[in-house]
């Protein structure tokens, strides 16, 4: 009959409308905090406390991020975010190469060189991606002490491999293991060595592996804050603490502009990662968690 | 030509093991070896430098009469429980919203998956402004006409702890969303087709046949928030610093408080052991489950 189904038209056309508008208002709920971030940067401190939230700027600045970057107070000094930013980078770079590559070896053989114990090993790894860091943190402090590392970068890039390697090589393993067990064998029977078939076997097709565990850890180094503000001190800190020094210093007016420009400096890394290479990161992201 | 190959057999079975002995190494000492080192500095009578003599469960007696440790983890439930909650929740509801072939479903994918990108810090930051009484929302619902209107939460010791729910489920419903739409992904077609055919309306087709198998997937959205709210450190410190006074202490800020700046370390070990053992409690029966599963499949 004409009139049913016009009317189920029409109720089908109702409903796709609702989704999308469910769809926009989520969409907009995700994006609010980003872009009071943005405005309030941009804001001079006189409009933010006559304003609100989500009121444009009437006279754009920029000073806020010259400022946040170059010379705001964080702890004793007055650089701004500068240094941590380069803290974090010559943290973030060695760290990730360093925890990637011995993933990737160590996900070669334990998916295609297994022996005896290989397994338990591969067991009490995937139990410690899962530790609360607090539970290794006393005895690190106290080593990173004996070693003379304490409160150096270089200490914080040993953490951060050591404690990235079980996730490095998860992610490696689980991808090693689908490539067919044959191949290898074959290669073992013309003569090629352990070296060689990892070298003209595994690699060339480990691109995608390699990205998601490079985007992967560099997203948690970058981020990290627990084992920065245990391990270090003034101008070796990382930006995520640097950040939370300045955000909540009590002294002076609060410059919310400047915090907020901070803020998005030190988002910007990872928020570049996230958009250039999206696909890695989700792939990752429910790897690492759901495969776990 | 017996000695080269058997020479090559050792190097075949000896390299494997020598790649992945050092990182066997570390395990063994940075996990496993320090876990052992925090339960001893745990039944140690430790303040603030480590000694190692033997106290018993001095250190436990002590954190289970302390009654900040029971507001961090009566907070941690209710961190724990609304997080968990709407994360799933909302991250369900977004899944099937996507998943009803959108135009733009990359987009929204890539808009609602951001704020994982984020460091904690930067979504604390963020939300602290956002929060805060008087310039925040309370101001902006003031100026639309509420002038009565008061949203101190961040402030009140009653609520300030429901500010890092928001903060949290902000960051992490795009997550959940990627999980359950991976798992609507994966949901035979077949299925769907053969219900409408039979009459059945399209949410009764959810709320009877696809949701319900969904079942893996909310498991492990579970297992993986739960330990994401028992690791919550960062965004509680930012957002409130624990406070007002420790009245948004998570188990993670305590720990850090006494161990780091209050110069206590066997309480603060002592509160280290019980979140590592509270981990354990949902994390070892989950991954045995995985493995048996996989096994099986």
């Amino acid at each position: 009959m004409p009139e049913t189904g016009i009317l189920a038209g029409l109720r089908e056309h109702a409903g796709r409308v609702a989704i999308y508008g469910l769809l926009m208002f989520f969409a907009i709920y995700f994006l609010a905090p980003f872009f009071v971030m943005l405005i309030t940067s941009v804001k001079t401190m006189e409009e933010i406390r006559v304003g609100h939230l989500i009121a444009l700027p009437h006279d754009w600045t920029f000073e806020p991020w010259r400022k946040a970057w170059g010379y705001a107070t964080i702890g004793v000094t007055n650089a701004g975010i500068k240094g941590y930013f380069l803290n974090s980078l010559r943290m973030v770079i060695p760290a990730v190469a360093i925890s990637t590559l011995i993933g990737a070896a160590n996900g070669y053989v334990l998916s295609k060189w297994r022996f005896r114990g290989s397994d338990t090993f591969f067991a009490m790894l995937l139990l410690g991606c899962f530790i609360p860091f607090q539970v290794v943190l006393l005895p690190m402090a106290r080593t990173l002490g004996i070693l003379g590392l304490a409160e150096s970068i270089f200490g914080l890039v040993l953490v951060h491999v050591v404690y990235g390697l079980a996730f490095t090589t998860l992610f490696f393993r689980n991808f090693y293991v689908a490539i067919p067990d044959e191949l290898v064998n074959a290669a073992r029977i013309d003569g090629a060595g352990f070296f060689r078939i990892f070298w003209k076997i595994m690699l060339p097709v480990s691109k995608p592996i390699f990205m998601v565990t490079i985007i992967w850890q560099t997203t948690q180094i970058w981020n990290d804050f627990l084992f920065g503000v245990a391990f270090s001190t003034g101008s070796t800190q990382p930006i995520t603490v640097a950040l939370n020094n300045l955000v909540n210093t009590s002294s002076a007016v609060k410059e919310y502009n400047v915090d907020m420009a901070a803020a998005i400096i030190a988002a910007m890394p990872t928020l570049l990662v996230y958009f250039v290479a999206g696909k890695y990161f989700v792939r990752g992201l429910t790897a690492g968690a759901v495969k776990g | 030509m017996h000695r080269p190959s058997r020479f090559m057999t050792y190097l075949e079975t000896a390299l494997p093991k020598a790649v992945v002995a050092p990182s066997m190494a570390a395990m063994v000492v940075f996990i496993y070896g320090f876990i052992i080192w925090t339960a001893w500095i745990s039944m140690s009578k430790s303040t603030f430098l480590p000694t190692y003599d033997w106290a018993g469960l001095i250190q436990y007696v002590k954190l289970f009469n302390n009654e900040r440790w029971w507001v961090a983890c009566r907070n941690l439930l209710v961190f724990g429980g609304l997080f968990i909650s709407f994360c799933i929740v909302f991250g369900l509801f977004l899944a099937i919203l996507l998943d009803q072939r959108i135009r733009l479903e990359g987009a929204l994918r890539t808009i609602y998956l951001y704020p994982l990108a984020l460091s904690f810090v930067v979504t604390g930051t963020a939300w602290k402004w956002i929060l805060n009484p008087g310039l925040g929302i309370e101001r902006l619902v003031r100026e639309m006409g509420f002038a009565e209107f008061t949203f101190d939460w961040l402030v009140n010791s009653e609520m300030s702890i429901y500010c890092v729910v928001i903060a949290g489920v902000w960051q992490s419903t795009g997550f959940v969303m990627a999980l359950f739409l991976a798992g609507l992904r994966g949901i035979d077609d077949a299925i769907i087709k053969a219900a409408q055919v039979d009459g059945a309306s399209l949410p009764r087709i959810y709320w009877k046949i696809i949701i319900p198998s969904l079942r893996p997937v909310f498991f492990s959205a579970v297992i993986i928030l739960t330990h994401i709210a028992i690791k919550s450190f960062d965004l509680v410190v930012v957002l409130t610093r624990g406070g007002p006074g420790y009245a948004s202490d998570l188990p993670a800020t305590f720990m850090y408080a006494f161990a780091f700046t209050r110069g206590r370390l066997g309480l603060g070990a002592a509160s280290a052991m019980m979140m590592f053992f509270m981990v354990m409690a949902i994390i070892v029966p989950y991954l045995y489950s995985e493995l048996r599963r996989k096994r099986h499949a």
